[in-house]
């Protein structure tokens, strides 16, 4: 897993879509930044930067995501 | 940092429950002393069994550790090693062998998919609750409705006929019984392999709207799964679709009955419910056999090295009661934030249907006490009858209940 930056500012996420296992717990957690693919299950991503106010969701995200898929950095 | 290979024995698999709502004492005790210790098995080997869920999810997440049962050190659970069901299927493959599979798949699993098929889940439960409440009291909510709506819902996703259901509800029991012999295991699977064999074939003279029909049209006929293939990724989801979901209904109530402050708080705030379940899967695992991996090169957990070609056995019920993670692990809380739980296992192999599961069980607690204000046991908690031990899914095999 990649442990976030700590910080307060600008949201950057990127996806690793060969490791996603296709679960969708990014969904349930952010559903406004992350999405499936409706054919194969795999991760959508909808906002490489989110705003500030997503960033607990994110953050819950990437700790619920059994593949380590998801990279977030805050500046 | 020590090497495991030097420890000594700690204890036997499998522990016995002492208290029908608590995972194994003597598991609770290894993790708070030993959190990585090493096990006599049935067979006679060792493994390596882990308790902590930092160190679950750990495991369970790295590709150093194969779900393949062939692969050497292979923690078998029985007294005899026979290969399972499951040997060489995706569910005991790693990579892209899994993955293969897994994204064909997927499509029918998504949380969007999910959240679709809510109304007709909806449509199952009120149909049983109708009957439920023609009958009047008592009745029997296993066989009244945990049962059922799972079975029902799996059927219609797959496009199996309801009418059919004993053949895979008799011997999906059989097949999930430590105390089968491997020849029970092998005839149980079998008498469901060739009703889906059968079923196969029908569908490919008639294919409909329903997922075994588009693996029959998209992957069967352009030859990206071979028959026998296909036929085993039906029959695991057949049986993961509806057993599963079936327990973790009969005991969710169970445990709701018994602790009810928590049953009134979400009663009075519906939107509790989501929060609800999560903290039933969390507190009643069902999953009671480990899951089960091979090392495949030296890993270091918790400050352990445990060697390649040894067994790892991932406690998910104890590792759902690990305090680090969850203050008062022992108390049912159902406004805690359980979401960091593992019931649905964790890693690639992570559990498929669990987002059908989730609205699976939120849609029939919900329903049922909406419908049933004053629903209450019709017998003393201690006559409620528990599956045996031998079960690897704990639960309960009846839930007599009056309003």
């Amino acid at each position: 897993m990649n442990e976030p930056a700590a910080g307060t500012g600008a949201l950057r996420v990127s996806v690793d879509l060969d490791r996603c296992c296709g679960a969708g717990s990014c969904v349930r957690s952010a559903p406004d930044v992350f999405d499936q693919d409706d054919d194969t299950g795999v991760v959508v991503l909808l906002d490489p930067a989110p705003a500030p106010e997503h960033a607990a969701s994110v953050r819950e995200a990437l700790h619920l995501c059994s593949v380590g898929a998801i990279t977030l950095d805050q500046s | 940092m020590t090497d495991l290979s030097d420890a000594e024995l700690i204890t036997r698999f499998p522990a016995a429950r002492t208290c029908p709502f608590h995972p194994q004492a003597e598991y609770a005790r290894l993790q708070r002393d030993r959190p990585v210790a090493r096990v006599s098995m049935p067979s006679g080997r060792d493994a390596v069994l882990i308790t902590r869920l930092e160190d679950v999810r750990a495991v369970l997440g790295d590709e150093r550790l194969s779900a393949d049962e062939r692969k050497p050190g292979y923690p078998f659970l029985y007294e005899q090693a026979f290969e399972s069901p499951l040997a060489g299927t995706f569910m005991r493959a790693d990579g892209e062998d899994h993955y293969r599979i897994r994204r064909m798949l997927s499509k029918d699993f998504t949380v969007k998919r999910a959240m679709s098929l809510r109304p007709e889940v909806e449509a199952i439960v009120r149909e049983c609750l109708d009957d439920i409440e023609r009958q009047g009291p008592p009745a029997d909510l296993v066989q009244k409705l945990a049962f059922p709506v799972p079975s029902l819902a799996i059927c219609r996703l797959l496009g199996v006929p309801y009418e059919d259901r004993d053949v895979f509800e008799t011997n999906t029991r059989a097949m999930i019984n430590m105390k089968s012999s491997p020849e029970e295991v092998q005839a149980a699977m079998g008498a469901i392999m060739a009703y889906l064999d059968d079923l196969v074939g029908r569908k490919e003279q008639a294919p409909g709207d329903d997922l075994i029909s588009r693996l029959v049209v998209e992957e069967l006929a352009p030859g990206n799964l071979g028959r026998q293939e296909l036929v085993t990724i039906c029959l695991i989801l057949l049986v993961g679709g509806h057993e599963t979901t079936a327990t973790m209904i009969g005991l969710g109530l169970y445990a709701l009955f018994e602790h009810p402050d928590q049953l009134a708080l979400v009663r009075d705030d519906p939107f509790l419910w989501p929060a609800a379940v999560e903290e039933l899967l969390r507190h009643q695992t069902i999953v009671q056999a480990p899951t089960q991996r091979a090392v495949l090169e030296d890993v270091e957990v918790a400050g352990e090295v445990i060697r390649a070609g040894e067994g790892v056995l991932a406690v998910l019920t104890t590792a759902n009661r690990d305090p680090r993670a969850f203050p008062d692990p022992d108390r049912l809380d159902v406004t805690r934030n359980a979401r960091g739980q593992v019931a649905f296992s964790f890693g690639p192999h992570q559990c498929l249907g669990h987002a059908l599961a989730r609205m699976e069980l939120e849609v029939v607690f919900r329903s049922l006490f909406e419908r049933f204000p004053t629903l209450r046991l019709a017998v003393p908690p201690a006559e409620v009858p528990l599956r045996p031990a031998s079960v690897n899914l704990f639960g309960i095999d009846g839930l007599p209940v009056t309003w």
